[in-house]
């Protein structure tokens, strides 16, 4: 292919690198209103009386609200496709808090100075009620995180705000309790995993204004534009036609901004006042009150015969979901439908989830979507099972893993019609010296060197449920319009699907102009989550291409005295088969704007009924310091088939993005709350994304199987990427210490203190 | 208060508050190339240069660069599109947020080290967090532009 | 957040002292601790118009001016090489470049705050601090004293003979260390004394005192591996440990035996002759 698999320099990219004026503060209105929340310091309490009389009278306080101001009909933060799993359970301020950072009134102001003033002066009077803080203890509480009457679910999953229930669920594929039983071993382990943050270098934002017609413009760093004009309408209680909502670059957004975070408050602010207002939120908001990873503990049963068959498999999901149910009924189906089917040899399988409220901030959207947490558990504990067969682990996979052309029970019994995942684990074995390096090398000075391994998959978009949708046009000078709705967070969807439409069209990346997203103007578009942009907008990108094409041909046909089938399309012009005549794409283009009938546009959309799963496998090196527990990752060989892959210079960064995140929250990234449920992991001082120093040197390469279904056969990359550095690590570092670590992160206190006490054991009973 | 700096090479004479930050008088300058990413100083979004050096303009009141020069990436747009290519050309800028600072921390490299080890590049830019690349393809377009650079600027190709 | 109404570049340390005795005024040291406090000051003191961003060295010492950046202190070619890089050692880890481009060894030492890595290392050294009201005091008793409102002016290395070493131990490598470790051989031949040092207990740093016959084993060398592994464990048994966020009080314990281990190994390799 001539543009497609290339690495194509992404478009905006020098604009990025000299950092040009693109993101949405940059270019907000210089005028707005700055908004900002007073927020709630209890973890559940009512809110008995707000006094706002001597906040008001702070100069320049443009207004206050607080729960008396705001529409009563619940909605939802989280950015799905309609109807929403997720429980209505929301309003834009309410008298009930439910987690410390909730929001308890909204100040707008004419600058940051008396908005601060005025925030301060805000007198609020709470019942301060006990709260549920640990998880486990959520379920038929009589503390109930949601007791109102107007709490709604749209989607059966299972829902009950009576038990502080947000979801629950069970399914299965034959008799897995007896095919267990059956079983030579079972290995049964729980695994914790906690409530990461996205940690985008960009925190949340918007900046509203109204505009000539009288609409509520939104310009906000989000990945969900089409959702949040719905979200924002339900939660206004306004007509979605009086709201238009776009997107400029974004900085980062790994999920984060697939939830409503800061754009309702801006929003309400400009509705009521008409003037135009901004929300940044603050680094500490950020940690506190935003939509992190769901906390999750997954309990793995796995069966086995001793020549390493693994038959069965058994997994429960208690989930976290905090104050607010976002995301919350989907994340957990992860846990089980994406690790459960990487073994295409069981013979049954069971998962089932609980997804609890609690008083800690609500959870959201974060690259893995609970397959992170799902595959953490079960790689882990195959890894777990392949020490007690006494079998090595790359080769425990090799007989079980799920093959090409298998059909996956576990996973909406949709076939594997593209799975390199085989030559992935080879390769990465390969890279890493796998056979002269498992388990371990003691270094000798206190040291020791040693290696782990584990396999992922995700998924491609969400099956029949996202649409992806692209409009091209031709101009005048023979170059092209792109629109779409899809939303380029850094991620490069932008140029990836401008070089599909490149192919398509027979040209190059430069004559593609790219513009979205925006409500207004775009097709629909899901948005840019569930790693389905590649592959679902992909799709469209191609159907478009090929219908601009034949429409070219009609106006050429026209131009040159012949029918559209004796033609064809040759980039730069259209000629006939016999190459006798020609015209120049340049003057269809100008002819489409002379007495044309035919419109050189067109909008195509797609969604797929499969989801078909990208593979990979990551295998790490680490040197481990027995005395301090420090992990010092040496090299970390990650391969993945995400079928075709169109840029791969974008792909490689994709997947070392992603490892390095994965690293984060297996190594260094905690969740600390205290017992009034304030979060103490409230800064980059308190919550140590990883730095340059601490990630280790990465090497990917690519595997590709040819997805059918997919644009030039391609499939996803943009979450899988993250799936692997949990268990590999901790299966490293089994291999050093002889430990299995269960939670998250594995700090290097964790791993000394773990050692100690087993040599402490061990001198009590030597034999 | 009045403060007289010297901005991208521009003499401004400005009346400020005591408590600004010099990163709100660089963006109320127009120079939005200089990002807020945390309030602790963890982040290095925010990276200027004062009278040369690289610090944290979140950290800095603007009355204490009074009568110094200031310099952002808007005032190093060559050398930011000579390096910055190299970052371009490995896909490596990503989501663009935290490039601005960590090209200007990188300048600040190349000028005092112009041939650092992989360590001393690591160690150098430590500072300025990314949470999109992985930091893998920052450190090829670095080598990369030195390798370059020790070819007398042509193309590495 | 930060307030400050009035900035005040001071044009002499008499008008910096006398500003600084009214509780609603601050000096400025390299803001970074302050800048997260969530206060207003009336007048922002800032000394940096003094001339103390120097660092002099003179026959018998190394005279740092308080407002000498951390960045000075990690290239300062003879303080690293006087301290066997130790001074380097105890800044480069903290958060980066740009960061210690703006942080002050004067915020460093007057904040006396439990995490700081530079305090731990120049307790190791034969160190003084210079306060305007109070004159030159030892470091070790400057540790122990309130804050009050004297000003400090310089931090003075006396160029007692010295072999330091200085380790830490971060969660990750940037972070605040979960604990900091110095060890120093000090004196002359026969007046030879022994420190360790602990910093960020999670609580401010403690020196402690090696015997003279340790110190003397030390040098020549004497100590098997075993024998420094107790003379490390002994040692660490009396810091006082804590726990917070970043570790237990357990781990802390055994990190010093591990780190004061490593220390002292070092020592006791880079030989006798101080």
């Amino acid at each position: 292919m001539r543009v497609v698999s290339q690495p194509v320099r992404k478009k905006d990219a020098m604009a990025l690198v000299t950092g040009k004026p693109v993101f949405m503060d940059d270019l907000a209105p210089k005028d707005c209103l700055i908004v900002k929340v007073l927020r709630s310091p209890h973890a559940n309490a009512n809110i008995l009386s707000v006094k706002t009389d001597v906040a008001l009278k702070v100069p320049g306080i443009e207004v206050i609200y607080t729960w008396e101001d705001v529409p009563q009909e619940r909605f939802t933060m989280a950015g799905q496709t309609y109807p929403e799993p997720s429980p209505q359970d929301r309003l834009i301020l309410d008298r009930h808090v439910r987690y410390v950072g909730d929001p308890v009134a909204i100040v707008a102001g004419e600058n940051e100075a008396c908005v601060d003033r005025a925030l301060r002066l805000i007198k609020v009077e709470y019942e301060v009620l006990p709260a549920i803080l640990d998880f486990h203890q959520a379920m038929d509480n009589p503390i109930l995180v949601h007791p109102e009457d107007n709490w709604v679910v749209l989607c059966p999953v299972g829902a009950d705000n009576q038990r502080n229930l947000c979801a629950s669920d069970e399914s299965h594929n034959g008799d897995v309790d007896a095919v267990l039983k059956d079983c030579d071993v079972v290995v049964e382990g729980t695994y914790h995993t906690k409530a990461n943050q996205q940690a985008m270098m960009e925190t949340f934002r918007t900046a509203c204004y109204m505009d000539a017609y009288g609409r509520l413009n939104i310009f906000s760093s989000t990945q969900i534009v089409f959702h949040v004009r719905r979200i924002l309408a339900k939660a206004l209680g306004i007509p979605k036609s009086k709201i238009r909502v776009m997107k400029p670059r974004i900085g980062g957004g790994f999920g984060a901004k697939q939830t409503v975070v800061a754009e309702v408050f801006p929003a309400f602010v400009t509705w009521k006042t008409g003037k135009p207002s901004k929300m940044i939120f603050t680094r500490e908001e950020s940690q506190v009150a935003s939509s992190p990873r769901h906390e999750m503990e997954v309990t793995v049963k796995v069966g086995a015969m001793k020549d390493g068959r693994i038959r069965a498999m058994d997994v429960y999901t208690l989930s976290n979901t905090g104050a607010y149910g976002e995301h919350g009924p989907t994340t957990v189906g992860l846990s089980g439908h994406k690790s459960i089917p990487l073994y295409g040899s069981l013979e049954a399988h069971r998962f089932a989830y609980d997804v609890v409220y609690t008083n800690v901030m609500s959870a959201g959207a974060y690259r893995g979507y609970g397959a992170t947490q799902g595959i953490f558990a079960v790689e882990s504990a195959v890894n777990e099972l392949a020490d007690r067969l006494g079998m090595d682990p790359v080769e425990l996979r090799e007989k079980n893993m799920v093959r090409e052309g298998q059909v996956m029970p576990a996973y909406y019994g949709e076939q594997t019609n593209s799975c390199a995942l085989d030559r992935c684990l080879e390769r990465a074995a390969s890279m890493i010296g796998w056979k002269d390096k498992h388990p371990c090398r003691d270094m000798g000075n206190g040291k020791v060197r040693s290696v782990g391994i584990a396999m992922a998959m995700q998924g491609s978009g969400i099956a029949a449920v996202d649409v992806g949708s692209a409009t091209i046009k031709l101009n005048e000078d023979g170059s092209y319009t792109l629109l779409i709705a899809a939303a380029d967070m850094g991620t490069g969807c932008d140029t990836i699907l401008a070089q599909m439409a490149a192919e398509c069209m027979e040209c190059s990346v430069e004559d593609i102009a790219v513009l979205g997203a925006d409500t207004d103007s775009s097709p629909y578009d899901s948005g840019s989550y569930a790693s389905s942009t590649t592959y679902v907008t992909g799709k469209a990108v191609e159907r478009a291409c090929a219908q601009l094409k034949e429409r070219i041909l009609e106006v050429a046909g026209e131009m040159l005295e012949t029918s559209a089938e004796k033609l064809v399309f040759a980039g730069d012009r259209v000629e006939t088969l016999d190459q006798s005549a020609s015209v120049s794409l340049a003057e269809v283009g100008f002819k489409s704007m002379v007495g044309n009938n035919h419109a050189l546009q067109v909008t195509e959309s797609n969604s797929s009924p499969l989801s078909p799963p990208p593979f990979m496998a990551g295998a790490v090196e680490i040197e481990l310091d027995k005395e301090t527990g420090h992990v010092e990752i040496l090299d970390y060989a990650a391969v993945v088939d995400c079928g075709t892959v169109v840029n791969p210079n974008l792909a490689r960064v994709q997947t070392e993005g992603g490892l390095a995140q994965g690293i984060g929250m297996t190594l260094y990234e905690d969740i600390q709350y205290d017992d009034k449920g304030r979060l103490r992991n409230n800064s980059f001082m308190q919550y140590k994304v990883p730095t340059r120093l601490d990630t280790g040197r990465m090497r990917v390469e690519f595997e590709s199987s040819y997805e059918e279904s997919g644009p030039f056969g391609a499939k996803s990359i943009g979450e899988i990427v993250i799936n692997t550095p949990a268990p590999a690590l901790a299966h490293a570092i089994f291999n050093a210490t002889g430990l299995w670590f269960k939670e998250l992160p594995i700090t290097s206190e964790k791993i000394a203190m773990g050692i100690l006490e087993r040599s402490k054991n061990a001198e009590k009973t030597p034999f | 208060m009045k403060v007289k700096i010297v901005l991208n090479g521009k003499t401004r004479e400005d009346e400020i508050n005591s408590d600004q930050l010099l990163i709100d008088y660089v963006r109320s300058h127009g120079c939005y190339s200089v990002k807020r990413g945390c309030e602790t100083s963890n982040c290095g979004l925010c990276t200027v240069f004062l009278d040369g050096k690289p610090i944290l303009s979140c950290s800095l009141l603007t009355a204490r660069a009074d009568g110094h020069r200031v310099e952002t990436l808007e005032g190093l747009q060559k050398e930011a599109e000579e390096f910055g290519a190299f970052v371009a050309d490995q896909g490596a800028e990503q989501c663009g947020f935290c490039n601005p600072g960590m090209i200007m921390n990188a300048i600040a490299l190349f000028r005092e080290n112009p041939d650092p080890s992989e360590e001393e590049i690591k160690e150098y830019l430590a500072g300025n967090l990314c949470r999109c690349s992985g930091y893998e393809g920052q450190l090829r377009a670095i080598k990369q532009f030195l390798e370059y650079r020790r070819r007398g600027g042509e193309s590495c190709e | 957040m930060l307030k400050i109404k009035e900035y005040v570049k001071a044009e002499s340390l008499e008008q910096a002292y006398e500003l600084n005795q009214k509780k609603s005024n601050c000096i400025l040291g390299g803001m970074l601790w302050l800048k997260m406090s969530d206060r207003t000051v009336q007048k922002a003191i800032d000394l940096s118009g003094l001339g103390l961003d120097t660092i002099e060295e003179t026959e018998d010492s190394f005279s740092i001016g308080c407002m000498v950046t951390l960045r000075q202190l990690e290239l300062h070619p003879r303080l690293n090489e006087w301290t066997n890089g130790a001074i380097r050692d105890c800044v480069k880890d903290i958060v980066g470049v740009q960061f210690r481009n703006l942080a002050t060894i004067g915020g460093s030492i007057f904040g006396r705050f439990g995490f700081s890595d530079v305090l731990t290392c120049f307790l190791a050294l034969d160190t003084y601090v210079e306060l305007y009201q109070s004159g030159v005091i030892p470091l070790e008793q400057f540790v122990g004293i309130k804050r009050d409102r004297d000003i400090l002016v310089r931090i003075i290395v006396k160029k007692t003979p010295v072999k330091c070493v200085y380790m830490t131990h971060r969660n990750a490598k940037t972070d605040f260390p979960v604990l900091a470790c110095a060890a120093a051989l000090s004196g002359q031949t026969d007046n030879c004394r022994g420190y360790v040092v602990a910093g960020a207990r999670p609580g401010r740093a403690i020196r402690i005192e090696i015997g003279t016959e340790e110190v003397m084993r030390l040098r020549k060398g004497a100590y098997t591996k075993e024998d420094l592994r107790s003379l490390a464990a002994g040692l660490a048994k009396d810091i006082p440990m804590d726990s917070n966020m970043r570790a237990s009080a357990e781990y802390r314990s055994h990190l010093a035996e591990v780190l004061l281990f490593r220390c002292l190994s070092t020592l006791q390799e880079r030989g006798g002759e101080v």
